[in-house]
């Protein structure tokens, strides 16, 4: 079977060396609704019209990262030294067709020279904007499926997940729980049926980074799932991709199909007797079905509301059965870990911290895109080298991880090494990657009221702390909007903080306070600048005195 | 509850019904296809009305408190049909800092409606998303299927002006 792999990747090395030039136009999302679909056909035309469709080809491919430039186009003259054009419109197809045995086409040349790309290190976005993300051939000539094959002809279960406790990896979602550890105890939980589910519920406002995966570079995902199966001894998946995401579902539906076409996923993968099926759930728009219990809920055909924990899905999940959930970040490191080794993983990153995330940098910055940095590195080489700066030529106030679970973290800050523990220390999260970055315009109350107002609508209404307590705290941050909060507010605000943080039931409550104890930490003098300004009526006066007592 | 056995009838005899009995055969007429089914009532008809809950309940041999509970929970399942043009403008945080909640109020004014209503005349559907993933495009909506990125109030009214003069055109 390993021959049968290597024979189309083979084949598929070989049909790419007939062309001396390849058209790589990203298709994903971002460059999609700036029209890359029209500028493709454009480019395709004019390969035809200058007859030079015997030695280049154009095809769509997934994220290249650099969404703000979009659409984007690279031409692969001999590797590495691709071109990089952006902006690319309809009418430039021509042009660029006609310098490819010419000079490049400088007017539209996006250097490749930039620390927003050579600071990058890609593993879980390897493959993004290098493949079709249509074409298992490409995938597998790309090394694709070797380490599916490698785990389930070589390795021991338990073999495999020895490589990814070793690898040190850690849940990509936001939460940070080690990956061997979560996979280590399905294993060892009793029962003949269990589940992998991939957490592709994308519910944070701000963050891309799992939909332009599984846009870029669907079949690594399944991979990753399949990969799972094996380690855990379970023989179906689920994919539950949020109902938002169309071409992210059409994309990984062809993938599938396409898997089990080349027997890599399906009845006896790859001649062995390992069965593994996946199959899709969509989501339907709801922020709390990122919780496990709720996802599993909403897999099950319920109202997506959490149950209290333990017993765990780990032993209690889908349908009572014990069921491993990952991201699908997480879940598309699993295949290099097992292609390198869990120690060349572990060599990157920091300490408690290993290998690579991927963030999706968005708001007030040059360079809005999706990328893939080593952990540790510091929030000033993110926004400044890699973001290239504030856009505007403003000054960056600060900037918001985790989504409404997280934070803000201000600019005095910014030499802080980016990696779970120091992000917690700093009063956000890792969260799943959104990061946005705030200019001095950003009113750090308003943003506040943003995400509270997110959880209050979002909340499921299963416990009280968060049903009502964010409807409350959403009330309170309104009045400061609006200057008519008394210090007497600021007080309640923080006690009611307090209180939802540490009785509700499920993380969306228990975290929905953070994006307010974080403002409040940093930038305090702004909820008291919001304060009812006038102290001429008894009112404020009397509050405050209160307050004193 | 109805037994298994009987056999239950679609509402009418549209050929979309098809469709919608084609998933719950997949799902093995499980509850747990409820969703699934659900998201194919309204891709096929493009709302939830009663006559659908109350088929797909029969079907699934599931409560109606169930599907209407379901129904009501999520936000993508509609129980009000839609306007002939939408417009979702998105509400994530890198849209909000750059502006999407004034660009909402202007298309609210022009049009005297609130997020999630649809005109009188059922010319227009005005909805807003929690995020649409295009963030390096902000702010975006999304008018009839088509993501306009980087878009200011002018642009976006005239946009939905473009709308109107089509259908007047139609009309005409």
């Amino acid at each position: 079977m390993f021959n049968k792999l290597e024979e189309i990747a083979l084949e598929e090395r070989g049909k790419a060396e007939q062309y001396t030039h390849t058209i790589n136009v990203c298709t994903a999302a971002g460059c999609a609704s700036s029209q890359s679909d029209a500028v493709k056909e454009a480019l395709e035309n004019e390969v035809r019209n200058h007859g030079v469709e015997k030695w280049c080809r154009v095809r769509g491919t997934g994220c290249m990262g650099l969404c703000a430039a979009g659409p984007l186009v690279a031409v692969e003259p001999e590797k590495p030294d691709e071109v990089l054009y952006q902006y690319v419109k309809v009418e430039d197809a021509g042009d660029i067709v006609a310098s490819l045995e010419d000079k490049p086409v400088e007017r539209l040349r996006c250097s490749t020279d930039i620390p927003f790309f050579t600071r990058q290190k890609k593993i879980a976005l390897e493959n993004s904007g290098y493949i079709d993300p249509e074409s298992i051939e490409e995938y597998i000539a790309r090394d694709g499926y070797s380490a599916l094959m490698k785990a389930i002809t070589e390795m021991a279960p338990s073999d495999v997940i020895d490589e990814i406790v070793a690898s040190g990896l850690r849940g990509r979602g936001g939460g940070g729980y080690p990956t061997g550890l979560k996979w280590t105890t399905v294993a060892k939980s009793d029962g003949d049926t269990k589940y992998i589910i991939c957490n592709a519920d994308e519910g944070d406002p701000g963050a891309f980074m799992d939909r332009s995966v599984l846009e870029s570079d669907p079949h690594r995902v399944l991979e990753g799932m399949a990969i799972a199966g094996y380690a855990v001894g379970a023989s179906q998946g689920y994919v539950y991709v949020r109902g938002e995401y169309p071409l992210a579902v059409a994309r990984l539906k062809t993938a599938i199909r396409q898997a089990r076409r080349a027997n890599m996923l399906g009845s006896g993968i790859g001649g062995t007797l390992f069965n593994f099926h996946i199959d899709i759930r969509l989501g339907a728009g709801a922020f709390v079905c990122g919780e496990e219990t709720a996802l599993i809920a909403s897999i099950e055909g319920k109202r997506g509301q959490p149950r209290p924990r333990p017993p765990y899905p780990a032993e209690f999940g889908l349908w009572g059965k014990p069921t491993l959930i990952n991201n699908v970040e997480t879940l598309s490191s699993i295949a290099p870990i097992i292609r390198n080794g869990g120690d060349w993983y572990a060599q990157i990153g920091t300490a408690t911290s290993k290998g690579t995330k991927v963030f999706a940098l968005a708001g007030s910055i040059n360079n809005t895109g999706l990328i893939e940095v080593p952990m540790g590195t510091t929030i000033n080489d993110i926004i400044y080298e890699i973001g290239g700066g504030v856009s505007g030529g403003g000054q960056c106030k600060a900037i918001q991880t985790g989504g409404p679970s997280g934070g803000c973290i201000p600019a005095d800050y910014f030499d802080t090494p980016v990696d779970y523990e120091s992000l917690a220390k700093l009063g956000s999260i890792m969260g799943s990657g959104g990061m946005i970055v705030m200019d001095e315009s950003s009113s750090m109350v308003d943003v506040a009221r943003f995400f509270m107002e997110f959880c209050m609508t979002e909340s499921c209404g299963r416990c009280v702390p968060c049903r009502v307590g964010t409807v409350h705290m959403y009330n309170i941050l309104d009045k400061f909007s609006h200057h008519e909060a008394t210090p007497r507010d600021l007080v309640l605000l923080e006690k009611l903080c307090d209180m939802v943080r540490n009785t509700s039931l499920c993380g969306l409550g228990q975290t929905a306070p953070n994006p307010v104890l974080s403002t409040l930490r940093y930038f305090r003098n702004e909820y008291v600048e919001h304060m009812v300004t006038e102290t001429n009526g008894s009112g404020p006066v009397t509050k405050q005195m209160e307050v004193a007592q | 509850m109805i037994s298994r056995n009987e056999k239950i009838e679609p509402p009418s005899d549209d050929k979309r019904w098809r469709i919608v009995q084609a998933t719950m055969q997949r799902n093995g007429f499980t509850r747990d296809g409820l969703i699934e089914t659900l998201h194919t009532v309204q891709q096929s008809f493009g709302f939830l009305d009663d006559d659908s809950l109350r088929y797909v309940a029969a079907s699934l041999n599931a409560p109606l408190s169930q599907v209407y509970g379901v129904s009501t929970f999520y936000h993508l399942f509609s129980l009000k049909p839609a306007g002939r043009n939408t417009c979702v403008v998105c509400m994530g945080t890198a849209c909000y800092i750059k502006g999407a909640p004034s660009l909402l109020e202007q298309i609210e004014n022009e049009y005297g409606l609130s997020r999630g209503e649809t005109t009188e005349d059922g010319h227009l559907s005005l909805m807003t998303a929690r995020c649409l993933g295009s963030c390096g495009l902000a702010p975006v909506a999304v008018i009839n299927g088509h993501i306009a990125g980087k878009l200011n109030a002018e642009e976006a009214l005239q946009r939905l002006q473009a709308l109107q003069e089509v259908e007047n055109v139609q009309q005409a």
